[in-house]
C-alpha cells in the first residue's frame, strides 16, 4: 500500500470513529437529521481533501455531487415546468405546480412542439429540426436583449454619469465618475492610436480599471471566505459540537 | 429542403426577435400578455433543453463505463447518485410525480445534506486557490499592479471588523473606492458590453450572424 492509501483508509477509519463517538454520547441523533449532518460533514471533508491533492475521496464526493445535482435539476424542471406548466394544463390530474399551471392547452402546443423538436438532436436524420427551436431561443433572447440593455445599461448608466456637477464633495465624486467613464471608454476605443492626449487618457482609464479589478478581487475573496467560515462553523458546531 | 433547414429557422429568429424587441415599447395590456406568454414559452423550451444536457452527461459517463476507461468506477457513482436522487424526485415524499413538489422528505434531505453542503464547500475552496494565486502574482512591479494590490487590500480590510479596528479611514475609503472609481470603471465596461450585446442581437435578428444554426445543410 502507498502512503496515500494509508492516509485514505486512516481518514475513513477516523471519520467512522468520530461519528460513532458523537452518536454514542448523544451529540448526534440516530435519525435522518443526524445522518444528514454526518453525510454533509463527510461531503465537506472529502471535498476539502483536494487541498492536500487530487485523491479518490475527492473524486468520489465530486461524482456524487454531479449525479445529485443533475437529478436535482431534473426535479426542478419536472415539477416547475414539465408537470407544473404543461401536463397540468393538458390533463386534469394532481395539483397545480409552483408556477400555477392551468394555461390554455392550445397556446402551450407551440412551445411543447418546439421543446420536442429540440430533442431531435438525438437523431442524425432529423437533427436539423432542432434548428427551429434554437432559432426561437436565440431570436427571442436577442429581441429581449436590445430594449433591456438599451434602457437598463446604456441609458440607465449614462444618465447618472451626466448628472449636473456642483461645488461639493458629491460634485467632485460625480466629476471623478465622469472622468473614469470617459477614460475607460477611451482605453477600449481602438480606432485611434493611443498616443499623446489619448494615450494619457487611456493610461488613466487603465488605473480606474485596476482599482475596479482590485475591488472585485477583494470582494470575491471575502465572499468565498464567508462561505469557508460557514463550512468550518458547520463542522465545528453542527457536527462536532465544539462551539 | 434548404428552405426548411436554413430559411425557416432564420424566419423564426427574425419574427420572434422583432416581436421580443418591439413589444417592449407597446404600452398595451395585449402586448404585456404576449410578452408574458413568450417568457413562458422560453421557459418551457429551456426545460426540454435540460434533457439535452442530461443526455450528454449520462452518455459521456456511459461510454467511460462501457470502455472501462481509467476512473470508470467514478462514472458508475454518477449513475448511482443520479438514480437514487431521481427515485426520490419521483417518490416526492409519498405524493408521487403528479403532485406539487414536496418541501420535506428524502429529496429535500439529499438536497440539504449533499447538494447544499457540496456546493458551499466547492465555492469556499476557491478562497484557497484565489489566495494562493494572489500570493504568487500580486507583485507591485508597475504602478498599475500597485493600484490593483492596494485597492484589493483596502476592500478586503474594509469588509471585516479588523479594518475599522486598524483605522476608521479604511471602511470609509473602501466605500469611496466602491462607489466612485470602481463604479466609473464598471460603467465604462457596461457601456461597451451593452453596445456589443445590442449590435450582436441586431446581427442575429437580421440574419447577418447565423452561427447558431451550425454547419452543413
Amino acid at each position: 500500500m502507498t502512503r496515500d492509501s494509508y492516509v485514505f483508509v486512516g481518514f475513513l477509519a477516523l471519520f467512522a470513529l468520530v461519528n460513532t463517538i458523537l452518536v454514542a454520547n448523544g451529540a448526534l441523533s440516530l435519525d435522518w437529521d443526524g445522518l444528514g449532518v454526518i453525510v454533509a460533514a463527510g461531503c465537506t471533508l472529502a471535498l476539502y481533501s483536494f487541498l492536500y491533492k487530487d485523491n479518490p475521496l475527492f473524486k468520489f464526493a465530486e461524482h456524487v455531487y454531479v449525479g445529485v445535482a443533475a437529478a436535482y435539476v431534473f426535479g426542478i424542471t419536472w415539477y416547475n415546468s414539465l408537470y407544473g406548466e404543461i401536463i397540468v394544463s393538458y390533463f386534469d390530474i394532481g395539483e397545480k405546480g409552483a408556477n400555477g399551471g392551468g394555461h390554455n392547452p392550445w397556446v402551450l402546443l407551440f412551445p411543447t412542439l418546439l421543446g420536442l423538436l429540440m430533442l431531435t438532436r438525438f437523431s442524425r436524420k432529423f437533427s436539423w429540426l432542432s434548428r427551429i427551436s434554437f432559432a426561437f431561443v436565440v431570436g427571442v433572447g436577442a429581441g429581449l436583449t436590445i430594449p433591456r440593455y438599451l434602457s437598463s445599461f446604456l441609458l440607465g448608466q449614462l444618465e447618472p454619469s451626466l448628472a449636473p456637477l456642483t461645488l461639493s464633495w458629491a460634485g467632485l465624486n460625480l466629476f471623478l465618475v465622469l472622468v473614469g467613464v470617459i477614460t475607460v471608454l477611451i482605453y477600449f476605443f481602438f480606432s485611434v492610436e493611443h498616443t499623446g492626449v489619448v494615450g494619457h487618457a487611456s493610461r488613466l482609464g487603465i488605473w480606474f480599471l485596476m482599482v475596479s479589478f482590485g475591488a472585485s478581487f477583494g470582494y470575491t475573496i471575502m465572499a468565498r471566505l464567508s462561505l469557508l467560515i460557514g463550512r468550518i462553523s458547520f463542522l465545528m458546531d453542527d457536527w462536532l459540537h465544539l462551539m | 429542403m434548404l428552405f426548411l433547414t436554413r430559411t425557416l429557422p432564420f424566419l423564426f429568429c427574425f419574427v420572434f426577435g422583432m416581436t421580443g424587441w418591439v413589444i417592449y415599447y407597446v404600452p398595451h395590456e395585449w402586448a404585456q400578455t404576449v410578452e408574458r406568454e413568450i417568457a413562458l414559452w422560453l421557459r418551457l423550451v429551456y426545460a426540454f433543453a435540460y434533457f439535452l444536457g442530461l443526455f450528454s452527461l449520462l452518455s459521456l459517463h456511459w461510454s467511460k463505463i462501457r470502455q472501462r476507461q481509467a476512473g470508470w468506477a467514478y462514472s458508475l457513482i454518477v449513475y448511482i447518485s443520479f438514480g437514487v436522487m431521481t427515485l426520490f424526485v419521483v417518490y416526492n415524499d409519498g405524493h408521487g410525480p403528479f403532485a406539487a413538489q414536496a418541501t420535506t422528505g428524502p429529496y429535500q434531505w439529499m438536497f440539504t445534506s449533499v447538494h447544499v453542503a457540496s456546493s458551499a464547500t466547492m465555492f469556499s475552496m476557491l478562497a484557497f486557490f484565489i489566495s494562493s494565486a494572489a500570493y504568487r502574482t500580486f507583485r507591485a512591479r508597475t504602478p498599475e499592479a500597485a493600484i490593483l494590490l492596494v485597492s484589493a487590500i483596502i476592500v478586503m480590510l474594509g469588509r471585516v471588523p479588523i479594518g475599522a479596528y486598524i483605522s476608521d479611514i479604511i471602511p470609509d475609503t473602501m466605500q469611496w473606492l466602491m462607489s466612485v472609481p470602481n463604479m466609473a470603471a464598471k460603467r465604462g465596461i457596461l457601456l461597451g458590453v451593452s453596445l456589443g450585446a445590442i449590435a450582436t442581437s441586431l446581427r442575429i435578428i437580421f440574419g447577418i450572424e447565423r452561427s447558431y444554426l451550425g454547419g452543413g445543410d
